[in-house]
């Protein structure tokens, strides 16, 4: 098994709400990513697919195929987008960095053939980030 | 919850099980949240064991008496399941409180071999990792722990992940 991961980088706004919560409620557990105004990130994401190497072209995935669906599934609808209000998945799902990783990955393995998909890891700042292994 | 965007919100399968999924379901998900944390700490390393050209040929320079210092990166990765709820793991503020009052507030600053966690052992990056995990093994308990990486420099780095791993 050889395991392959390309980077991409994308900017984009979000905050933390949660309806069901009080006021009070929504800035105890969100604090400052509470405000309704948003605050942005600029997000590095790591896509990481597994596979064997295939014998006649020795790659383990088509690194252009993989670009091009990270760009058209994640790029695209993410990248300078303000994730609460335009991106589907957040219209009713508070865009924490454990989110994004899941919705991302969610994006990907349903358009990715050939190799699987090992692990989406999001850093939302160098010092944090989040990893998703399709585990339930 | 929003209807309009139920309507837009395509289903995709679920990779893992081949089940529909979709987002407002109670579907469970585990992520794992690492976090990197900087302090800076002082250490020489020698042991009472060795006689002193045995130190001098281990340790080499880091057996200087007058010991010194490095800018460590520690990170931590904790595991579970997302809350529905909050979108988290665990709330990242209660993970800082306590890696700052339990694990920076602890060595940061300080000449590592004059702590009473070193008072038995080298300090080495390798035991100071361990000693981290074990710290936030029992005291922290909003997720659980996976695995700490402590990076001596950009060359050096250690992981513990527990005895059994
Ligand atoms: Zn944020
Ligand atoms: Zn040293």
């Amino acid at each position: 098994m050889v395991y392959l991961t390309r980077k991409a980088e994308f900017s984009a706004s979000h905050f933390y709400h949660n309806p069901d919560f009080t006021p009070e409620e929504n800035r105890r557990v969100f604090g400052k990513c509470n405000n309704p105004n948003g605050h942005g990130h600029n997000y590095t994401l790591e896509v990481t697919v597994k596979g064997e190497v295939d014998p006649r072209s020795g790659f383990v995935v088509d690194l252009k195929q993989l670009k091009e669906v990270m760009h058209r599934e994640v790029l695209d609808a993410m990248d300078h987008r303000f994730l609460n209000k335009e991106v589907p998945e957040f219209l009713h799902q508070i865009p924490t960095t454990e989110n994004i990783a899941i919705a991302i990955w969610q994006r990907l393995a349903a358009k990715l053939e050939s190799a699987r998909l090992h692990r989406v890891r999001v850093y939302e700042t160098p010092d944090l980030f989040v990893d998703f292994y399709g585990e339930p | 919850m929003n209807h309009e965007a139920k309507k837009i919100y395509p289903v995709y399968p679920c990779v893992p099980c081949g089940k529909d999924f979709d987002f407002m379901g109670s579907f469970q998900m585990k992520a794992h949240l690492s976090r990197r944390y900087l302090f800076s700490a002082s250490h020489r390393l020698h042991s009472d064991a060795m006689s002193d050209e045995e130190n001098h040929s281990t340790y080499g320079k880091c057996n200087n008496p007058y010991g010194h210092g490095h800018n460590y990166t520690v990170e931590v990765t904790v595991s579970g399941q997302v809350d529905r709820q909050t979108g988290m793991v665990c709330n990242l503020a209660d993970l800082d409180a306590f890696i700052e009052t339990q694990v920076l507030a602890r060595f940061g600053h300080e000449n590592l071999n004059t702590l009473r966690e070193f008072a038995q052992e080298v300090p080495t990056t390798e035991n100071l990792c361990i000693q981290i995990y074990e710290i936030v093994q029992r005291g922290f308990h909003f997720a659980h722990l996976e695995r700490v990486r402590l990076e001596e420099t950009m060359m050096n780095s250690f992981e513990y992940a527990g005895r059994e791993a």
